[in-house]
């Protein structure tokens, strides 16, 4: 598997990632590096191998949906980049 | 003080041999004096440990310490700490404050521990070597010219050099076994929700497992004891009872059945590794185990499948880091996107690039099943596989690492190779179950670890069949030469 430019930056995209110009050659050849690693699985039949998404084959725990955790909005907004009136700012979105 | 183990330490304290004042005062003096060679430690919490270092005498003195009372210790970067810096390894969070403890954090708290400072370790837990930091790369204490080992090589070189008595570690592929035995310590990965993955920084959550780092099996059990348990702020930490793992400890190892997976002694393994290695289980026959050789034949899958499901989750885990809330953000953001894309390519490192960008491609349209999917099949062949196994055999044994530490700057350039050297502790991360590595020797003056291989939640067993071999060798003790 070989991945081109073009499509590091696709990819760099789909992940909301800048990524220098300069170095999308070097992604592109350690990505196809370790897409070709992983290759390796295609060598293996696992029809009717029912996929394992967790360990212990656990289900999700459910909780009563009661409020428990206490406000705490100035605390968590005091690391904030930027924030005004309790709100986080972000650049205008909407024109 | 340093020579001395975590729970020696304890001991002395419980028995006013000095005060966890001072003790604290002599670590925090060893830190400041040595670890400009290691670079190990990124955040010292001097006064606040000093604060809880009298708290700790003040119940000594009373007379209701308990196991851990007044013992200095370091957490992991990848753990929240509230009102110290929890960086993670990234510059996307070297400003970030956490606004709470991690539950390991907590519970190590409420069992006395004090904590001294954030261990060094590789960005978001990403890498085998401890060079991927935003903060620089840990240095080996043994060997300063070459690696810890990753990503908990801060907490392995800090132990491993007598600047803290023990340090909490994570594990998705090897990052508490690989660097122990790089380093010459002793750690501990329990199974998958022994412990709540609740205030650590995800990185690859089905994988993620917190655990101990020190330089004793005994040490590991202590720190277990007070991390493990359910925790209902973590929905995948199991509810389960906690054992007891000191009882057990000397229980004899006569008749324990001990597997050798011949995929860990293939090729690939540097022969005085498995020289080392072999001592070691010459060792345990001459305490009573019976040993024979087994089969993980799908073994050589399990870093191609790692290498698609860690880097799918990280993908989803990191997305949280958008310069928003918290963390990094870009100056003068045109838009919102520019923000987002800007903020994360200033914020993370290539190496957390790369896998973000593999994850991404794993999951998008068209590749999901020939990627995640299988990855995930092929993860139930590997937990199947020690299922099967451990129907004959109690544990496992073989290498931790391929090599012992490798120079630093030697496998930056080449992922895949770095990758490689997680090969006999990767497969335990996708079954899930339990594993450590102890020191077993030393290969021209560098550590060797040896990796024992459990059952699921059969950390107990671990820890006594480690701690018998402690008994009997004294590699566990030394000390590198440059930290005596």
């Amino acid at each position: 598997m070989s991945l081109g430019p073009d499509e590091v930056k696709r990819i760099a995209h789909l992940a909301r990632l800048a990524i220098d110009e300069a170095d999308i050659p070097s992604y592109a050849r350690s990505l196809s590096d370790i897409l070709d690693l992983v290759e390796r699985m295609q060598d293996v039949d696992t029809s009717g191998v029912e996929p394992m998404a967790h360990p212990l084959d656990a289900t999700q725990r459910l909780r009563d949906d009661e409020v428990t955790e206490p406000n705490q909005r100035e605390l968590f907004q005091s690391i904030a980049p930027a924030t005004e009136a309790g709100l986080y700012l972000v650049p205008r979105v909407i024109e | 003080m340093h020579r001395k183990t975590l729970a020696e330490l304890a001991a002395a304290l419980r028995g006013g041999e000095f005060s966890s004042v001072e003790l604290t005062r002599s670590v925090l003096a060893r830190i400041k004096a040595l670890d400009g060679q290691l670079n190990s430690l990124v955040t010292l919490t001097e006064e606040q440990a000093l604060v809880e270092a009298e708290n700790a005498d003040a119940l000594l003195a009373q007379g209701r310490g308990g196991p851990l009372t007044g013992v200095p210790i370091a957490h992991k970067d990848i753990f929240c700490t509230r009102g110290v810096r929890s960086a993670c390894g990234s510059k996307m969070l070297d400003n970030f404050i956490a606004p709470y403890d991690a539950t390991v954090v907590e519970r190590m708290r409420r069992a006395g521990a004090v904590m001294v400072g954030k261990a060094n370790m590789d960005e978001f837990a990403m890498g085998s070597s401890n060079e991927t930091s935003f903060h620089g790369a840990v240095r080996n204490p043994w060997d300063t010219s070459r690696v810890p080992g990753g990503s908990s090589g801060g907490s392995a070189a800090a132990v491993a050099a007598g600047l803290v008595p023990g340090a909490t570690g994570t594990d998705t592929g090897g990052s508490i076994r690989q660097p122990a035995a790089l380093c010459g310590i002793s750690g501990l990965k329990p199974t998958y929700g022994r412990v709540s993955r609740w205030g650590m920084i995800a990185f690859a959550s089905s994988l993620d497992q917190a655990g101990p780092m020190a330089r004793s099996a005994e040490d590991l059990a202590l720190m277990l004891q007070a991390m493990a348990g359910n925790d209902e702020r973590d929905s995948t930490s199991v509810e389960r009872a906690v054992p007891d793992y000191h009882q057990g400890l000397s229980k004899s190892l006569k008749g324990l059945r001990i597997g050798l997976p011949r995929e860990y002694f293939g090729e690939g393994l540097d022969p005085a590794v498995a020289a080392v290695v072999e001592a070691a289980v010459e060792e345990y026959r001459r305490l009573g185990a019976e040993v024979r050789e087994v089969s993980l034949p799908s073994n050589h899958l399990a870093i191609p499948a790692y290498y698609v499901i860690a880097p799918a989750e990280a993908s989803s885990n990191l997305s949280r880091f958008d310069g928003v809330r918290y963390g990094h953000r870009a100056e003068n953001p045109a838009d919102l996107e520019d923000l987002y894309t800007r903020s994360r390519g200033e914020g993370f490192g290539p190496e957390v690039k790369r896998r973000i960008m593999v994850g991404a491609y794993a999951l998008s349209a068209g590749y999901y099943d020939a990627y995640y999917l299988k990855a995930q099949q092929i993860r139930r062949l590997i937990r199947d596989d020690f299922l099967r196994v451990f129907e004959d055999v109690d544990v496992l044994m073989g290498p931790a690492s391929p090599s012992t530490a490798f120079a630093l700057g030697a496998k930056c350039d080449d992922p895949v190779q770095m990758y490689l050297s997680d090969v006999y502790t990767i497969a335990v991360n996708l079954a899930g179950v339990p594993a450590m590595s102890i020191p077993a020797g030393f290969h021209q003056g560098m550590p060797v670890g040896l990796q024992i291989i459990g059952r699921y939640f059969d950390e107990a067993r671990l820890l006594n069949v480690a701690h018998k071999f402690q008994q009997a060798t004294d590699w566990h003790q030394r000390l590198p030469a440059a930290f005596q």
